[in-house]
């Protein structure tokens, strides 16, 4: 089944009733997502796009048997939220929400903690685009139809690079069995690891394509991890060329702040590793292509 | 966001942590003026800026009367300081702190930071304060004393004291320099801070521990619960390209490039500026226009671009999501008829809608040169701006 979503995964909303949490509900339920609900704290009860509202997490994994939740709570009350999905038993929750604080992040990884690792929830996110498995279910706000079901992972912390990527492959016939946005925040629910470990699991995912960018150690760490653990080949692109020391390119995270966080040297690790590397954003398509023809040809 | 030295030694000093006295100038007379309140016989001048490496640009000066005082800060207000950190332009010296002269018998590094690999608060200190960290990480890389901070719990006093003791300290200084390190966790954590630095934490020859500079950043997404941290905002230490689009809620970082981006998100804004850069161009900026936008955003996202008079080109790339490539459409040429888009102008639209948007850019019978992919949108760009330079200079 790719990896964390499919056509059966139950699905609820947190930040259900907002405006933005409607709008992309009824996006993902078009798409297909099995969506069983939603939380909004003090509309319990009501119905919302044909829906049950609940107001808490705990009453609507009762009622739904919900296994994941997207996120769409405004950054003052986010942290909160993904803690009560953790303590309600939800196993993934997507958190698409910009703007946490750090010190809010680091007190809901700490609290995720608490669960023994077979319990623990896993995090997606935050100020990421969330998740799809192309031709099963959405679970974010990326535009569903650039993507082309097949057998390439794509994990990324950049939305639109990703839809930039993935449509490149659209072009020439390459589909995808599940793209993930780890998000551009600082700290992050699941990392480039973490990820990667999934799709190196899956047996519906032949290769994976990472994209990284500038600030923190998180690429390199994968890159080493995938050198010693990783038998599918690995293609990464690191956005960021140009971005000049200390100056915070859009996303939290994106910050030139310790050696090794430069683009430039990002790839000459990612290099070092093994790694395949995107040379330039316009060339995702082309690399996977050459990557799986030089795969069928070894076969 | 970063806060002057004077700022954060207010903060450290109303959570117990020992700073040398001074004052606040404006002016010459200001400045010397301080020097009869606070007393003594030397004192040091301070440009405020938002740098570290003050010193060896002139923007700190040891004064002993009021003629060399009143001269110091004639030369520095309304200077710009250079430092590597500024960058070529430098910023503005409107503020001047006057302090008294500490007699100094040890100089130490205290600081602060975000550990993104731990993702903790970790402190870090050297008994070999007065130069950059970074320079102490080359020189003197064992006197490094690094601790992270449990999130849950908070810091606790043995670490304080582990780090007291790794500092070498003398018996009778462990107790100050514990609480020292653990106020200022504490005003780290309680003002959502994102760095905090003190270099050099000294210890004077009369036995007593002084932050002797302070440098501070805040978390920007956190503003929200910290007022009092806002407040402390200056902007004329910004670039006046970036106070100018933040004011307006974009998202703009200034660059030294001739070709202005328009694109919505971080990570494609990104690497269309490679593309550029790969394309044998240089980027002005980086400017992400974000979701939903509408044709007025764009449009105040050309005004900000368009600021920038080293802006000789533009490109805009979007791949729309929650966007709508027809709204980015009709924001594009809002932007060419009320705005005045005086230089070359290339546009690509992918996604949501872009169909729609090509054809209100077609219709409009404005000049605009469009292209299909991100590789198409940087060669065009980058040809236009070679072909409008090439004309400009016949």
């Amino acid at each position: 089944m790719a990896i964390l979503l499919n056509r059966s995964t139950r699905v609820i909303v947190q930040g259900f009733t907002g405006k933005i949490g409607s709008f992309h509900a009824e996006d993902m339920k078009r798409y297909g997502t099995k969506l069983v609900g939603g939380v909004t704290p003090g509309k319990g009860g009501q119905t919302h796009l044909g829906l049950p509202v609940f107001n808490t997490v705990k009453g609507a994994v009762r009622e739904t048997r919900a296994e994941a939740s997207i996120v769409f709570v405004p950054p003052p009350f986010a942290a909160d939220s993904i803690m009560e999905a953790a303590d309600a038993g939800i196993k993934l929750c997507v958190c698409i929400t910009d703007g946490i604080p750090s010190q809010d992040m680091m007190q809901v990884k700490r609290y995720m903690r608490r669960y023994r690792f077979e319990d623990r929830m896993r995090l997606v996110g935050p100020n990421c685009a969330g998740m799809i498995t192309p031709g099963q279910a959405l679970m974010g706000i990326m535009p569903g139809s650039i993507y082309l079901p097949g057998r390439i992972g794509i994990v990324g912390r950049s939305g639109t690079l990703g839809y930039e990527a993935a449509s490149q492959m659209k072009a020439l016939g390459i589909g995808v069995s599940t793209s993930v946005g780890i998000g551009g925040d600082p700290i992050n629910g699941s990392s480039f690891k973490d990820i990667l470990k999934l799709f190196e699991q899956d047996d519906e995912t032949d290769a994976v394509v990472m994209i990284g960018e500038i600030g923190g150690p998180q690429e390199a760490e994968a890159a080493i991890w995938a050198r010693d653990n990783m038998r599918k080949p690995l293609i990464a692109y690191i956005a960021g060329l140009s971005a000049p020391k200390g100056r915070r390119m859009g996303h939290a995270g994106a910050i030139i702040s310790a050696f090794g966080e430069s683009a430039q040297e990002k790839v000459e690790i990612l290099k070092e590793a093994g790694v395949i590397i995107v040379p330039t954003p316009s060339s995702f398509g082309e690399v996977v292509a050459d990557t799986l023809a030089r795969m069928k040809k070894a076969a | 966001m970063d806060i002057h030295e004077y700022q954060a030694k207010e903060l450290l000093a109303r959570h117990g942590i020992h700073v040398p006295r001074g004052g606040l100038a404006y002016s010459p007379e200001q400045a010397t003026y301080r020097a009869r309140e606070i007393g003594g016989g030397k004192w040091v001048l301070k440009a405020q800026v938002h740098s570290g490496a003050r010193g060896k640009a002139g923007g700190i000066k040891l004064c002993s009367n009021d003629e060399e005082i009143s001269s110091a800060a004639e030369a520095m207000l309304g200077r710009k300081l250079v430092t590597h950190q500024t960058g070529p332009r430098g910023k503005l010296i409107s503020r001047l702190y006057l302090e008294e002269a500490v007699d100094i018998a040890q100089e130490l590094y205290l600081g602060f930071v975000l550990d993104r690999k731990e993702e903790r608060v970790m402190i870090v200190a050297s008994a070999a304060g007065g130069m950059e960290i970074e320079e102490i990480a080359e020189k003197a890389p064992d006197s490094i004393i690094r601790a992270t901070v449990d999130p849950g719990v908070g810091m606790q006093r043995f670490q304080a004291r582990e780090i007291a003791f790794g500092l070498g300290l003398e018996d009778s200084l462990i107790g100050k320099a514990t609480e020292t390190i653990f106020s200022c966790y504490q005003v780290f954590r309680d003002y959502d801070a994102s760095m905090l630095e003190i270099n050099p934490l000294v210890v004077t020859r009369d036995g007593s521990l002084v932050a002797l500079d302070a440098k501070m950043s805040f978390d920007e997404n956190a503003l929200f619960r910290r007022p009092e941290i806002s407040e402390l905002r200056d902007k004329s230490q910004e670039d006046p390209r970036e106070t100018f689009a933040s004011d307006r809620g974009l998202s703009y970082v200034g660059l030294d490039g001739n070709i202005g981006c328009i694109i919505n998100g971080a990570g494609l804004a990104m690497a269309t500026m490679d593309m550029i850069k790969i394309a044998g161009g240089e980027p002005a900026n980086f400017l992400d226009i974000g979701g939903g936008a509408s044709p007025e955003r764009v449009a105040k996202s050309f005004r900000a671009v368009l600021g920038d008079k080293n802006v000789e080109t533009i490109l805009v790339n979007i791949f729309a999501g929650i966007n709508r490539c027809d709204w980015v459409a009709e924001g594009v040429i809002k932007a060419i008829r009320e705005v005045g888009v005086n230089v070359p102008l290339v546009v690509r639209l992918s996604g949501t809608r872009a169909e729609e948007g090509r054809r209100i850019l077609a219709d409009s019978g404005e000049a605009v040169i469009v292209a299909d992919t991100l590789a198409e949108a940087a060669e065009k760009a980058v040809a236009a701006w070679r072909a409008a330079t090439k004309k400009k200079a016949a």
